[in-house]
């Protein structure tokens, strides 16, 4: 019932703030209203028993989102044009739908039902499964990256897509990922003592968990995904008290280019050794004698290539709209 | 209580056709992005409120809990991925509005509609 409430609490929360976004003409301010909006969704699914998902929100959408659209608010207008922004005839129609949907929702299972379909089909031979055929504690991991590799394979791919096309659009041309490297050194905030000081300290720390995040994925919430994400947050924190040109002198452009698509083929020729040692496409069984010792070392290589590619996609797009003047 | 149950689902609605409405009424392309993210949130929302089970944790297995109730775990997954591949997203569409503006000068839908039947 407290948990109900709160999540009632949270959830209004997040219908006004997304009202505000919408209304305000600030766009700065709705850049800032839209990491508010991560954060409570992270909540909300937190609340929800979704650990990995609230992980993966608060690290992306609070974090890294808010900063990319910083960085683009920074080359495009602050302000939106005033006015003329009121259609009658959009809003009775989304008046109408949204009617119509909650006229729906009275169709729905309620919140929690056990007997609800989504409940029925594939999801109790996953939870029955997972610990005789995969043999770890995090069902989601094992899902993630066995069960349904091919998804994660895919969505992998949709990444490193996003990620080539942000380099065609932003990107400075051939043997120039990022347009102003060595014309321009930025200081980024290291004057400022507080921040300075603050990233000092926290940067290793973040780093640390992003590795912990990274390697421990399959016993707690966590795994490449949302370990890439805070990986890229700490990077970026550093590149924000540091300057571009220190952080890329950490990680090169060659480097990120190279984690990118290298992340994927890694990802790939795991599914390749399948075949290779007699398997299908993707299946971890055989790649050691053992099958579930299989299972964990095609999940830990997988991971660690969805890791490398977030990480270097991310990073990338972040570094190809922070070097554009 | 049953009604409170159903709450999620009207915040989804709502949530929804907020980001919609301002999809299709606000000019700005920034604001437009921003109102995608919105929509796209909400259908997170949804699926995360279906794998919600009552007296349920999180897809944990804890060593030597029996009978332990799990949340369904195959909804997370979908909108695990789902939530990295949407800030890609977001990014190449905020990469194409950013290059808009260096060609046209301005981020309102109208003006570069306007301009292109100019020329």
């Amino acid at each position: 019932m407290t948990t109900l409430l709160i999540g009632i609490f949270l959830l209004s929360l997040l219908v006004i703030t997304a009202v505000a976004i919408v209304r305000s003409e600030d766009l700065f301010s709705a850049v800032m209203l839209s990491g508010i909006f991560s954060l409570l969704m992270a909540l909300n699914f937190f609340l929800l028993d979704a650990a990995d998902v609230a992980l993966t929100e608060a690290a992306v959408g609070a974090g890294v989102a808010t900063v990319l659209l910083l960085a683009g608010l920074k080359l495009t207008p602050p302000t939106e044009a005033r006015g003329r922004s009121l259609r009658k005839l959009s809003v009775v129609v989304i008046a109408a739908t949204t009617l119509l949907m909650i006229y729906a929702s009275f169709g729905q299972p309620t919140l929690g039902d056990p007997m609800a379909p989504a409940q029925q089909h594939v999801a109790p031979w996953y939870i029955e499964k997972t610990p005789e055929l995969i043999d770890i504690p995090n069902i989601v991991t094992a899902v993630l990256s066995s069960f349904r590799g091919y998804d994660t394979l895919g969505e992998v791919f949709v990444v490193l897509t996003a990620g080539i096309g942000v380099m065609f659009l932003l990107g400075g041309g051939r043997g120039k990922p990022f347009s102003r490297l060595d014309s321009h050194v930025e200081e980024g905030l290291s004057g400022h003592l507080i921040p300075k000081v603050m990233a000092r300290l926290l940067i290793p720390f973040i780093l640390l968990f992003a590795l912990f995040v990274q390697f421990h994925g399959e016993y707690s919430p966590g795994g490449g995904f949302q370990a890439g994400a805070i990986f890229v947050a700490g990077i970026i924190l550093y590149s924000l008290v540091r300057g571009e040109g220190l952080a890329l002198a950490v990680i090169p452009p060659r480097v990120l280019l190279w984690m990118s698509a290298g992340g994927a083929l890694l990802y790939g020729s795991v599914g390749l050794a399948g075949i290779l040692m007699g398997g299908q496409f993707l299946e971890y069984s055989v790649l050691s004698e053992n099958p579930v010792t299989g299972q964990h070392i095609g999940i830990i290589v997988i991971e660690l290539g969805v890791g490398l590619t977030v990480t270097g996609v991310l990073l990338s797009i972040f570094h190809a709209f922070a070097a554009r003047d | 209580m049953k009604l409170l149950g159903l709450f999620n689902y009207w915040v989804f609605a709502v949530l929804l056709m907020i980001g919609l409405y301002a999809l299709i009424s606000k000019k700005n392309l920034v604001k437009k992005i921003m109102a995608l993210a919105i929509f796209q949130s909400a259908v997170f929302l949804f699926f995360i409120t279906m794998s919600r089970v009552d007296g349920g944790t999180a897809p944990i297995i804890q060593a030597g809990v029996p009978d332990q109730i799990f949340s369904n775990p195959l909804p997370q997954v979908l909108i695990l991925t789902a939530i990295v591949v949407g800030i890609s997203t977001t990014a190449l569409g905020l990469a194409i509005v950013v290059r808009l503006y260096e060609e046209y000068g301005t981020v309102e839908d109208d003006e570069i509609l306007a301009m292109d039947r100019e020329s």
